[in-house]
């Protein structure tokens, strides 16, 4: 690596895997730029990243589902970078049950707006960024559940199956560039979103996908799954006859 | 969820919630819980008091930020799941320590403030609500209250040592302590006897910044309260050791494992390690501070059934017959015990419920087997008889007669808990075991 400052711009730091990926990324010496609605808790955030690390946090009000501020954010975070190296960690996502967005269809719109058209709109104006810098890193957290539309949980699935063909597409574009970017599908992860959830096996702990992420991000992979082994489940998922998947309960 | 003390010896069913950021923290209130909310950190109380059987415990670990660290002063800002780990991690290599540090530094702020904690220095620094400047306090309606010695002065001290019953730390506001290293230099000597300890440490508890003395709870006859007395002081000058690896136990230890043969031979080793002459040796400050932090999970080791830790404390008059008493009963129990922790303690604590009193403290491991029950009520008595008092945050055993007896500011703690959660929204297994609320009223 090089000796060049480096600067981790994180959408959506509130969340566990992403206040895990901060802290560490930071106390192995990069700034962080925190992104997110609630104030309150990014502050608290920088604050603690500051203090444990020595290195420089500082805070961004981020609205995934604002698209149309999404050009004069990255303005702003590109700004706060400074003349350090940005790289990109994308961690936002909404996941309301399935059965609530089937009684609610302002979920299936918030669904959509916040995994999909929120994050594909953001990484979409920050993308001249990282041609203009030539090079840098960018981690997009995905979901295995973009792996397979399942019966239980397809409107959130697809979201992030549509923003898995976007990084792909994405990632051919900033390679001309010398970016990369690191499509990660995490299985079950200890975070808000699952606790308490009944059904959850072998969750990992945010600090284990964070770290996971970032050595990932390091070594430029296109894509991981974390835990490795659900990259095997998946491909089970993935290989069993639609005529058969249908009736599944899953 | 099942959720257990460190003592493995309560148990409870719990309806858990996880709050990730304070926004989501006055969630724990709704809606109310039919057998009320208590506040659960790291889990390393011993007995029940982070435990409610079919009520709600908020898991506070993930609210573990650093807020604020003033180095002029030492003041720091933290939420309650940021452990003592994670302070020395960040302060230590800046001069700075905890003013109060418990056996394990996996503990929590949260409970730190709630069981008003005491460490090695206690004779020296006071118990860890000693140098809390305010606190930050979610009440039972859901509001936030900021309190400290000289606004709501009264929540205060219901608050240092109150076992989470007055509501849930949002932020704890401390000083920590300059002058502190990486390094400590231990002098380890042998003790002959209890009398010869408590001569011993009427000298170093006036001199000592760290002292703690472990003593041989089977050791018989002539040898009757032999151990080894470690005091410690900062050497900013010298680097430190490296650090070992954190170990695990695999497995729970099936029960045979600990019998009185091989804890006696365990601690007869542990007393034979120190040369007759004494031995000097340059620490780690955590290596000194948390000796079994390096063995993470060193609870299985007690098996399945759990065990019980005994601390109490006992005023200084009291403390050469008291001592002697509580050794003999364990003794005569032969219940597998090993190394008794033996220190003293400076001062009472700023709390209405805190444990801390000018005397010795006696703290040990008892291994949960059928009698064990009875040997904890008899060890109770000598510390009521006695004028002392058992540790809440250890404790697992205690009667309501004993508690009422032992902490004769409850009234003063009640008072305040009936105005700010008359209907008891918070409550624990431990507050209905002790029965701390009145009948009728919980």
């Amino acid at each position: 690596m090089s000796a060049a400052r480096e600067t981790w711009l994180v959408l959506g730091a509130s969340s566990a895997i992403a206040r895990a990926f901060a802290r560490l990324a930071a106390a192995e010496g990069a700034d962080v730029l925190l992104a997110g609605r609630d104030r309150a808790d990014l502050d608290a955030a920088a604050a603690d990243i500051a203090l444990r690390s020595g290195r420089r946090a500082s805070i961004l009000d981020f609205d995934a589902a604002d698209l149309a501020a999404h050009a004069a954010f990255v303005e702003r975070a590109r700004a706060a970078a400074g003349d350090t190296m940005l790289n990109l960690f994308l961690a936002f996502g909404f996941m309301p049950a399935q059965t609530e967005i089937d009684a609610d269809p302002a979920l299936l719109h918030q669904a959509i707006a916040a995994n999909y058209a929120g994050a594909v709109g953001v990484l979409h104006a920050a993308a001249p960024i990282f041609e203009a810098q030539k090079g840098g890193r960018l981690v997009i957290l995905g979901s295995v559940a973009g792996d397979r539309g399942r019966l239980k949980n397809y409107v959130y699935g697809s979201a992030k199956a549509g923003l898995a063909a976007y990084a792909q597409g994405l990632r051919a574009r900033l390679y001309r560039s010398g970016a990369s970017i690191t499509a990660v599908k995490p299985g079950f992860v200890d975070t808000a979103m699952t606790f308490g959830l009944p059904g959850m096996f072998l969750v990992a702990s945010p600090e284990s996908v964070a770290r996971a992420c970032l050595a990932a991000a390091r070594a430029g992979k296109d894509e991981i799954y974390v835990p490795f082994f659900w990259r095997a489940i998946m491909a089970i998922i993935r290989n069993i006859p639609e005529r058969l998947f249908k009736r599944l309960n899953i | 969820m099942e959720l257990s003390g460190w003592g493995r010896s309560s148990r409870a069913r719990v309806e858990a919630c996880r709050p990730e950021r304070q926004a989501d923290l006055a969630g724990a209130l709704n809606p109310a819980a039919p057998n009320g909310l208590i506040a659960h950190g790291a889990g390393r109380s011993y007995g029940d008091a982070a435990l409610n059987h079919n009520g709600r415990v908020a898991l506070t670990a993930r609210l573990d930020r650093i807020l604020s660290f003033d180095p002029a002063s030492g003041e720091t800002v933290c939420e309650p799941g940021v452990t003592f780990r994670d302070l020395l991690a960040a302060f230590l290599p800046r001069g700075f320590m905890p003013p109060a540090s418990p056996g394990t530094a996996f503990a929590t702020i949260g409970g730190a403030v709630a069981a008003d904690v005491h460490g090695k220095n206690h004779d020296r620094h006071g118990s860890f609500g000693d140098h809390v400047l305010w606190l930050d306090l979610m009440v039972a309606d859901g509001t936030t209250r900021r309190l400290s010695p000289t606004s709501e002065s009264d929540l205060f001290a219901a608050t240092i040592g109150g076992m989470g019953l007055t509501g849930i730390v949002r932020a704890a506001c401390f000083r920590m302590l300059p002058s502190a290293a990486p390094t400590v230099r231990v002098k380890e000597r042998r003790i002959a006897g209890l009398d010869a300890f408590l001569a011993a440490f009427a000298e170093v508890r006036e001199t000592a910044t760290f002292s703690v003395g472990w003593i041989d709870a089977l050791a018989r006859g002539a040898e009757f309260g032999r151990g080894i007395l470690e005091t410690a002081e900062f050497e900013p000058a010298i680097p430190p050791p490296p650090a070992g690896r954190a170990k695990r136990v695999p497995v729970d230890f099936p029960g045979f494992i600990l019998n009185p043969l091989t804890v006696r031979l365990f601690n007869r080793a542990y007393y034979a390690r120190v040369p007759a002459a004494g031995r000097e040796r340059f620490a780690r400050f955590e290596t000194f501070l948390y000796p079994l932090d390096a063995l993470y999970d060193w609870n299985r080791i007690y098996g399945r059934a759990g065990f019980y830790q005994f601390q109490c404390v006992l005023p200084d008059a009291e403390a050469p017959a008291g001592l002697r008493a509580l050794l003999e009963e364990i003794g005569r129990a032969g219940n597998a015990s090993f190394l008794a922790v033996l220190k003293t303690l400076g001062s009472a604590g700023r709390g209405h419920l805190s444990f801390p009193m000018r005397g010795f403290t006696l703290a040990l491991d008892i291994p949960r087997r059928s009698g064990t029950d009875d040997l904890m009520a008899r060890l109770e008595r000598i510390v009521r008889d006695r004028g002392g008092r058992i540790y809440l945050a250890k404790d697992a055993t205690l009667s309501p007669e004993g508690f009422r007896a032992m902490y004769p500011k409850l009234p003063r703690f009640l008072e305040t808990l009936g105005r700010v959660d008359p209907a008891a929204v918070f409550a624990s297994d431990l507050a209905r075991r002790l029965a701390i609320r009145p009948a009728g009223s919980q």
